[in-house]
């Protein structure tokens, strides 16, 4: 299997989200960057994939030249080929934009080295969350799409797709080529190990430009959802706190 | 008329407790843009529909029937709205960003080229739309501007509350026969397989979690036996999975399950953003950590300062005490 996975470069912020002063984006001065979540496990399923079935793993990104330390990453716990398109702008794609880019270098590669038979998404990117990009990238495609996958079963052309709802699960069959957006907890994605970070050093980055236009939605601002305040009423120390809090479920009816 | 057409989602013909919120949103939302709101049911027709219209103020509904609309199926459901559009030029398409509607509308919007805007918390329009909508699963807001003569929204999950609004007349419900493309049909859904019936982490009315503090999987015991206790759910942080202490059907948060319990007993954890914002629908937070000056602490309403392995036994027994079952 030929495996492509979208994967985007997002801050790793602690207890609370800062805004820069212009208000346009998350004050990353003093923090570290990761991959979404859920594009992590994309990687991780992919690299599954590929252990099983044989074929190879391209991890793409749309982002800032930096992006390219996730790209490395990618290749230091199973990637084989990596794509950064630049977003040299200094604010997030809109959309239409990215998805847009994201297209045009999956029909470049495709003509170059063939057909991808599954093109992985996270379900949602952890900042924008706009659920959106996998899905335009498939129908653009034209493509089977299905969001929200925790479990992947292959056999042959046919993948057997599991979304989790709340009493279970749905199956959807698709034929690849096909595209889905999966879910942390799909699997557990692995560590990198020595021989792997190694190996990430030299991965061949590819970097490629979009002209792709800006599109019809557009960022304002970033704020702050309102904050209530609340007194912590400590209920003791260790635990001689036993009592206290056992009247306090007494209280609230759950006893 | 152009008109506010809002996607009611179902399960197999059952509406969800998400469709009465869409009609609650669309019925506000038709009120400030002043258009009529109309109510779209994709499949077969269904007697419950016309009621639900009636019951949330809705005088017009609209059925987009298919022989092929046998059960849920993005692409089928979304190019079903793609020819709402055609048919019926609306001015805005929304629902409610759960699974399915996020979904459909990201189908209907890349099938169509109009805007789609995922979570919104508020919609106005003037020189083009303004939007607030949820970044970060709603730790952040983002305030963005469409510029666009139609849009596609979903309002975000629970952020719409569910006011029904008898209409004074009857609703119209009409019926259009559309003619979709069979190979839509390959995604629909094949087969659906039930794990648990009754009570999930999401609908718990006691959640007892455990983070990094915890230690270990052997450590979970003591966490098991109180919520056990308390007939409650075990939960945990993104840290215990990474670590492959607990399955991720456990962890709460954003990229998790948002829970929203009578009493949230967090213990070792630290309240870092994405932990918080999956559990900050809670009525009651009591955190348990070494940590005075932890987030999970401060923001919490209640808390015990002392090692959980201390402090959990110890309530344990207190209850066995109180209810008489010895220790
Ligand atoms: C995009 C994104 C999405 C994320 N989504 C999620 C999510 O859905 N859910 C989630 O949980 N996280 C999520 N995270 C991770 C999150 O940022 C934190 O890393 C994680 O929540 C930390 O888990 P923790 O609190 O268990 O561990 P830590 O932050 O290490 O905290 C451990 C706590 O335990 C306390 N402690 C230690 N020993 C004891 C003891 N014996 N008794 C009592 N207290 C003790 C410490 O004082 C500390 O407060 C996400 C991160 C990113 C970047
Ligand atoms: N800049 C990007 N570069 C590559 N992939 C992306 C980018 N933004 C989003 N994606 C992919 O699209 C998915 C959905 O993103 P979104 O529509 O923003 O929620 C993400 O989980 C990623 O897999």
């Amino acid at each position: 299997m030929r495996v492509l996975v979208c994967v985007k470069r997002v801050p790793a912020p602690g207890s609370r989200i800062n805004i820069t002063p212009d208000g346009l984006n998350v004050d990353t001065s003093h923090l570290g960057f990761t991959t979404s979540p859920h594009e992590e496990c994309a990687v991780e399923e992919a690299t599954q994939i590929v252990e099983q079935h044989g074929g190879s793993v391209t991890v793409l990104t749309v982002g800032p030249p930096e992006a390219e330390e996730q790209l490395r990453y990618a290749a230091s716990v199973g990637g084989n080929d990596f794509v950064l398109v630049v977003n040299d702008t200094g604010e997030d794609w809109d959309p239409q934009r990215t998805s847009t880019a994201i297209v045009e270098a999956i029909i470049d590669l495709e003509n170059d080295a063939g057909e991808y038979d599954l093109i992985l998404f996270g379900n949602e990117s952890a900042d924008a969350g706009g659920y959106q990009i996998g899905i335009k990238v498939a129908v653009a495609l034209g493509r089977p799409a299905v969001n929200g996958i925790k479990g992947i079963d292959i056999s042959g052309n046919t993948l057997t797709a599991r979304r989790e709802v709340d009493s279970g699960y749905e199956v959807y069959t698709l034929q690849a080529p096909a595209v889905l957006g999966v879910k942390e907890g799909i699997n557990l994605p692995r560590y990198p190990t020595m021989k792997g970070r190694l190996a990430s050093k030299k991965a061949q980055i590819d970097r490629r430009d979009s002209s792709t236009p800006p599109g019809p939605q557009q960022k304002v601002r970033l704020h702050q959802p309102e904050e209530t305040v609340t007194e912590t009423q400590v209920l003791g120390n260790g635990a001689d706190a036993a009592a206290a809090v056992v009247d306090l479920l007494a209280d609230l009816g759950v006893l | 008329m152009p008109g506010l057409y809002v996607f009611i989602e179902h399960d197999q013909g059952s509406f969800s407790p998400a469709s009465r919120e869409a009609l609650t949103a669309a019925r506000k939302l038709g009120e400030r843009l002043q258009e009529p709101v109309v109510a779209t049911h994709i499949g077969k027709a269904n007697p419950e529909f016309k009621a639900l219209c009636e019951e949330y103020g809705v005088l017009e509904g609209v059925i987009l029937e298919d022989p092929k609309l046998l059960d849920y199926g993005p692409e089928l459901w979304g190019q079903a709205i793609a020819d709402l559009l055609a048919l019926r030029n609306p001015r805005v398409v929304l629902s409610i960003g759960t699974d399915r509607g996020n979904e459909v509308l990201a189908q209907a919007s890349a099938r169509t080229g109009i805007p789609f805007v995922a979570n919104c918390v508020d919609v106005s329009y003037g020189q083009g739309w303004n939007l607030t909508r949820l970044q970060w699963g709603g730790s952040l807001l983002e305030d963005s501007a469409v510029d666009s003569p139609t849009i596609f929204l979903t309002y975000a999950h629970h952020s719409v509350d569910d006011v029904p609004t008898p209409a004074p007349t009857e609703a119209v419900i009409d019926a259009v026969e559309l003619d979709l493309d069979p190979i839509l049909s390959r995604t629909m859904i094949q087969d659906r397989v039930t794990l648990t019936e009754g009570t999930t982490l999401s609908t718990a009315a006691v959640v007892v979690s455990g983070g990094r503090g915890v230690g270990s999987s052997e450590g979970f015991a003591c966490l098991e036996e109180l919520a056990e206790l308390l007939s409650g759910k075990v939960g945990c942080s993104r840290a215990v999975t990474n670590n492959g202490w607990r399955s991720h059907a456990d962890q709460v948060g954003q990229t998790g399950t948002r829970i929203a319990p009578e009493i949230y007993i967090a213990c070792g954890i630290s309240g870092a953003i994405q932990h918080w914002v999956g559990a900050m629908a809670s009525k009651n937070i009591l955190a348990i950590n070494t940590d005075p000056e932890a987030n999970m602490v401060t923001k919490a309403g209640y808390a015990v300062i002392g090692d959980l392995h201390e402090v959990i036994p110890a309530v344990i027994s207190e209850i066995r005490q109180r209810r008489g079952m010895g220790s």
